[in-house]
């Protein structure tokens, strides 16, 4: 299991890296490489060259924009993991992150890696589109954004311009007073990717009534889907409502089918974790009252 | 590709195809063979060293990119030629491995965890270690040695107490 | 019957494991660590079909590429070699280490390229090609025992390499007399043991001396004499070098299609050769499936639950070709009746080729999958009585006093107190909690549920089972040795004739000549020796070695006592019986102060020849190759044959729930009562017991091999076979019970296959018991999520309708 050999340079920037893609049709950036290097071991991938942009230092960063969560693209999750301000100001992130992988791999792997990858399971993917994030990125045209509704398009598929490289993620950060935030997925052990999983945010008013309400699922489909649920706004305590207005939000998404999973589970028990994240965001985002 | 690697607090250079691995460089170029190949892709964790302070696959690293980089293996834990660290020492007390080829792995992980973490709950242990397969014993001595390393270590710590 | 526990001065004692000290800094000395000056590493070729005639090897594209040296196809390696030996009279199961004009799975080995480095060798392998014309395959264990199906060996004829039944006692009889009887079919999924290290092997041949030099990670028996047979070699001239760390086996890394690859490329190229398999060509074409079983079962009882008769079926599916693997099915004939009285039993063994991975030896050879089976027949008596399940097993227990106990199949079953044990544990656990806890879960909505297994483990390992299924076979001597030398300067170095994957063999040695010898263990050194120092061994297989190799140091210990004793007597003129030894002093029973130390008796021995006795050799060595204890007789003509010597005990109560929308099974408590008899060294049995259930939780859960129908492997890397993690295994609370074995020297028993012999089964019988409010069951192995999780929508859609 050696990859098949390959050039290697280090990019100087995001603009240098595009560059050098843009130079060589079969480059391709490697940051923490935690989902490429099992790729080019089994030699499912075979890059002439590979642009290393980990070291581009302006591209690790977790920043707060008042209204955004900021984070670079090359910033390494266990920054995010450990970060105190991503646990305050973007808490579906922190609950998410420790399902990535296992601690070594966290030490290496990278945002914009996980991004840029896109597993159809991947966690960061799912709070990503869950959120709705905006994703930067820096091109021959200059630099860019593109909005997750927009980016993923496939499993391990992007809309990204094929001389892309992406610089960030910008995470939009609720204004509400009373967020909660719900984290709910199943596999076979909890490094693995999920058959199936959900994030939700809840932001409730004084009066515990439901103000906003983001959802996403990742693992059913091609890739991570925000799914609207807002038929069930008025509703969001009851469980039969909740689970109706997801059932029939996902119909149309095509479930995967695998070794690991039938299409059948995924679409099933999609239902049971969105409901789960929904009822633990609204409980998480009540429990702040009486904090308050 | 020329590149210049600190191991265990000394600098080596190596001349290297970009495509090996961190972990073949230091098997085959450097000879320092404690961390071993067991899936190549990223899964089992017999390949753990630790790079810049926290434990990492090196078979999902790429030599050329560990330039600059203080990488600590299991040949740099040991204190001096037949000597063992506290944590290496109670692997033995515990009999915590069988085969051992997981243990040089297991060990860095742990060491990472108690350099960070004095006091850890058998939650926070497994989950240090929950990269890192072994197929021997069940986990059982070896969630036990990590766990008597750390008292070991706050035991050396306290002034009312002999070192451990 | 059971000699009561002794008290020892070493054995027992909660000591350190004196391998343990290298592996902690790095040092093992694994195969992949060893370099040979100019050596050449080895890459593969694969067959991507499940059937397929091979038309055409070419190499020569390969054969351009930088640092390439040779591209080998199977055609050549077959005229130069002779076949792997085949534990079946069906000789025309053949097979080579390379495909030879079929291909008979995905990843079987097509041809091999040697290169400088392993990453040029793949970079040429690709380059070779390989012309296929598909054929018909069939992967399925069943299918490929039906008379039309494709056959993977045409020229044997059919599938089948085994299908015999025995009948021990009146089988028909008693099912007549029974008032109930029940039956089940199930399925033990192909799992295996999945070492973390893959196997390796390195060979270097000296064309002057004439000696074929291999570095191995090899657990098999008689491997040297495999080697110098296939290669044409005088066995004198195969040096394996046993002094090489094996990362972990239990049972898998055979090896020996590898090996003889290798051996053959180092002498053809005259350049030292080494294959590390990597994680795909482990998976897909080494050693690495197991057992893939399906069971019927059909049972005749009382209203009591008294299991009168029982009739089992076990068709196993040992993939594309034969080698040992139909003997997993003949093992556990030594104890078909696991812990109980039952009075007769018809088996029929059935093994198929298929077009899957050839299955190998997996911990346990194949007891684990029947154990599986026999708990499931207890649990449905229960069920079918509406008794509890703990009660019926022990009315069917055999009882304390009625050991030795021989039962149907021919084999006296050595000590053991079941009830004993099974009341440890059940005081331990308070049943009566965990009962409470189950239905506490139940109330909170939960699927929950208590598993129950109470299980054999054969240990001593002889290979009766080969006359038994094969009877060209009268191989009936299965032994073990070791050496001890006092050198000149009184140091003891004990010889052992094996590799070690884990089981802390030198640790075994070192305890037990100490404890003989009364010295203590940290002062012997304990050397694995070459094949060329010659001692016959049958490797760490079986759960053996405390038994056999444990049995050879102490009597090679007690020669050496007696031996420097003698000699004592001789010097101070005094009968051997007026002697006594005290730590490696021998004085006299009445006088004290007549004595010789043990550096004295060293000295007379090594260098004052005039004080020996006369005859006597001078030094001081020792040796003793024993025989498996109550082996040897080949089987009789009705079938029964005495398997293993030793039978060691474990109980299981493991309480688990499910989440029933996600189908999420979770370990609430895990509790194992062990005895393996008088324990060696508590640290190395508590680790095998452990591990053997992290092992077990694996193949009840996570682990399988699959295939799809295109006969197509799926689960070729670690991300798609799940391996337990830290995460996935529970705490688990042990209960030690010792009923020592009056046919051991300390009263051990084996214990390398402890814990996996019954983790599956009592794992699916806690999943089965918290299945039952909704009237299914689960009848296959592995219980994944998925599985449970549909499974259970679907029952609880049909009790909706209803």
């Amino acid at each position: 299991m050696k990859p098949a050999a390959f050039d290697y340079i280090r990019a100087k920037s995001a603009a240098h890296a595009s560059a050098l893609l843009a130079e060589d049709e079969n480059g391709r950036i490697i940051a923490g490489g935690q989902t490429l290097m099992p790729m080019l071991a089994m030699r499912l991938a075979r890059p002439s060259r590979l642009i290393d942009v980990a070291r581009i230092s302006e591209l690790s960063y977790i920043r707060d924009e008042k209204d955004k969560i900021s984070i670079g693209a090359t910033t390494r999750q266990v920054m995010v993991e450990k970060s105190t301000l991503i646990a305050k100001r973007l808490p579906l992130l922190h609950k998410a992150i420790e399902w990535v992988g296992h601690p070594p791999t966290r030490a290496r792997g990278t945002v914009g890696g996980s991004l840029a990858n896109s597993d159809p399971a991947a966690e960061i993917s799912l709070v990503a589109a869950t959120l709705g994030a905006t994703l930067r990125y820096v091109d021959e045209t200059g630099e860019n954004s593109i909005s997750t509704d927009e980016y993923f398009i496939g499993p391990m598929i992007t809309a990204l311009p094929a001389t892309a490289c992406l610089a960030g993620a910008d995470f939009p950060v609720w204004s509400e007073k009373r967020v909660g935030t719900g984290f709910e997925e199943v596999n076979a052990r909890s490094s693995d990717f999920a058959f199936v999983s959900a994030a939700a945010q809840a932001a409730l008013d004084a009066d515990d009534k439901c103000a906003r309400i983001a959802l996403g699922i990742g693992g059913l489909g091609d890739f991570p889907v925000r799914v609207d649920i807002d038929a069930a706004k008025d509703q969001i305590e009851k469980e039969s409502a909740v689970r109706e207005a997801i059932a029939e939000a996902i119909a149309d998404i095509e479930p995967l089918a695998d070794l690991h999973a039938t299409a059948e589970y995924r679409q099933r028990v999609a239902v049971t974790l969105a409901y789960r994240a929904v009822r633990n965001a609204v409980r998480e985002a009540k429990e702040l009252a009486y904090a308050n | 590709m020329r590149t210049e690697l600190k191991i265990n607090g000394k600098s080596h250079v190596v001349d290297v195809e970009p495509r090996k691995s961190l972990l073949d460089c230091l098997r085959e170029d450097l000879r320092l063979v404690g961390a071993h190949a067991g899936c190549e892709h990223g899964v089992c964790g017999a390949c753990t060293v630790i790079v810049d302070g926290t434990p990492v696959r090196s078979c999902l690293m790429l030599a050329v990119q560990a330039e600059g980089s203080e990488v600590v293996t299991i040949e740099g834990i040991a204190p001096a030629p037949g000597e063992l660290s506290i944590l290496q020492d109670a692997f033995c007390e515990t009999h915590g491995m069988q085969c051992g080829f997981c243990t040089p792995g297991m060990i860095l992980a742990a060491h990472a965890l108690l350099r960070d973490n004095q006091e850890p709950t058998r939650e926070e242990i497994v989950e240090a270690i929950s990269g890192n397969i072994c197929r021997c014993t069940g986990y059982d001595q070896i969630i036990e040695a990590v766990a008597l390393a750390a008292r070991r270590m706050r035991g050396r710590n306290a002034p009312d107490q002999v070192s451990a | 019957m059971s000699a009561a526990p002794r008290k020892f001065r070493y054995i027992s004692s909660d000591r350190r494991v004196l391998e343990d000290r290298r592996f902690v800094v790095g040092k093992g000395n694994f195969v992949a660590d060893i370099v040979r000056p100019n050596m050449k590493h080895v890459a593969l070729v694969f067959s991507p079909h499940p059937a397929a005639r091979i038309v055409k090897v070419d190499g020569s594209e390969a054969l351009k590429m930088p640092g390439v040296q040779y591209v080998l196809a199977g055609d050549e390696l077959a005229a130069a070699i002779q076949p792997m030996p085949n534990g079946m009279p069906t000789p025309e199961v053949k097979r080579y280490p390379l495909a030879v004009g079929q291909a008979r799975y995905v990843g079987e080995w097509i041809a091999a390229v040697v290169a400088d480095t392993r990453a040029l060798a793949e970079d040429a392998a690709e380059k070779v090609k390989v012309e296929y014309e598909p054929l018909p395959f069939v992967v399925d264990g069943k299918e490929a025992f039906k008379k039309d199906a494709p056959p993977v060996h045409p020229a044997h004829g059919s599938n089948i390499l085994l299908d015999k039944t025995f009948v021990w006692g009146d089988v028909e009889g008693d099912f007549a007399a029974s008032p109930r009887k029940i039956s089940f079919s199930q399925k033990w999924g192909r799992s295996s043991t999945v070492p973390i290290e893959t196997f390796g092997v390195i060979a270097e041949w000296d064309a002057w001396r004439e000696v074929l030099d291999v570095w191995a990670s090899i657990q098999m028996p008689k491997y040297a004499d495999q080697i110098a047979g296939s290669m044409r070699l005088p066995m004198n001239a195969v040096r394996v070098h046993q002094d090489v760390d094996v990362g972990g086996s239990y049972g898998v890394k055979r090896g020996i299609k590898q090996t003889v690859l290798v051996c053959y490329l180092a002498k053809k190229l005259n350049m030292p050769v080494r294959l590390i398999e990597d994680r795909l060509d482990n998976m897909r074409g080494g050693d690495a499936h197991g057992p893939e079983r399906n069971f019927d079962v059909e049972i005749a009882f009382d209203d009591s639950g008294i299991i009168r008769s029982m009739k089992m079926e076990a068709l196993d599916n040992v993939g594309a070709y034969a080698g040992r693997s139909p003997f997993q099915l003949g093992k556990p004939i030594g104890a078909i009746v696991g812990p109980y009285k039952i009075k007769s039993v018809q088996y029929r063994a059935i093994a198929v080729t298929s077009n899957k991975t050839v299955q190998e030896a997996v911990r346990a050879f194949g007891q684990s999958p029947t154990n599986y089976t026999i708990e499931r027949a207890l649990d449905e008596v229960a069920w079918a009585l509406n008794l509890d399940r703990l009660e019926v097993r022990r009315r069917n227990f055999i009882q304390p006093h009625e050991f030795p106990y021989l039962i149907p199949s021919g084999t006296t079953y050595d000590s053991g107190d079941y009830p004993g044990l099974v009341n440890k544990v059940a005081k331990h656990a308070d049943l009566d909690a965990v009962y409470a806890e189950r239905d506490r879960l139940r109330a909170e909505g939960l699927l929950a549920g208590v598993g129950f297994a109470s299980c054999l483990e054969p240990s001593g390992g002889n290979s009766a089972f080969e006359p038994l299924l094969n009877r060209q076979n009268k191989t009936t001597t299965w032994m073990d040795s070791c050496r001890i030398a006092v050198d000149a300067l009184g140091t003891i170095t004990a010889t052992m004739h094996t590799t070690s994957a884990g089981q802390g063999h030198e640790t075994l040695v070192a305890t037990v000549v100490g404890e003989a010898l009364e010295i203590a263990p940290e002062k012997i050194r304990v050397s694995r020796a070459h094949t060329l120092d010659v001692m016959p061994s049958n490797s760490p297989v079986g759960s053996r070695m405390a038994i056999m190799l444990g049995g050879a140091a102490f009597h090679a210990a007690n020669k050496l006592k007696h031996k420097m004793m003698t000699i004592a007597a001789h010097d101070l003129g005094v009968s051997l019986d007026d002697l006594v030894w005290n730590e490696g002093t021998v004085s006299g029973k009445k006088n004290p102060d007549q004595k010789l130390t043990w550096n004295d008796i060293v000295l007379i021995a090594h260098r004052h020849y005039y004080r020996m006795p006369e005859d006597m050799e001078p030094g001081l060595t020792t040796q003793h190759v024993m025989q498996v204890p109550n082996g040897g007789k080949l089987p009789t003509d009705d079938d029964r044959i005495q398997m293993y010597p030793c039978f060691s005990f474990e109980f299981h109560v493991v309480l688990m729930s499910i989440d029933p929308d996600i189908g999420k099974p979770e370990f609430r408590r895990y509790v194992i009562g062990h005895d393996c008899g008088t324990v060696i060294n508590p640290k190395i049995v508590h680790g095998m017991t452990m591990g053997g259930i992290a092992h077990g939780i694996g193949a009840a859960l996570l682990e399988e091999f699959a295939y799809d129908d295109q006969g197509q492997l799926l689960t070729q890397s670690f991300m798609d076979y799940l391996l337990p993690s830290a995460h996935e295994v529970p705490k688990i609370e042990a209960v030690h019970q010792v009923t020592p074995s009056p046919l051991t020297v300390f009263g051990q028993k084996g214990s390398g296959e402890s814990g996996y012999l019954g983790a599956p089964a009592a794992i699916s019988s806690a999943i089965n018991d918290a299945l039952r409010p909704l009237g299914i069951k689960m009848n296959s192995l592995p219980l994944k999520i998925t599985k449970l999780g549909d499974a259970i929508a679907a029952a609880r859609a049909k009790e909706a309708k209803q």
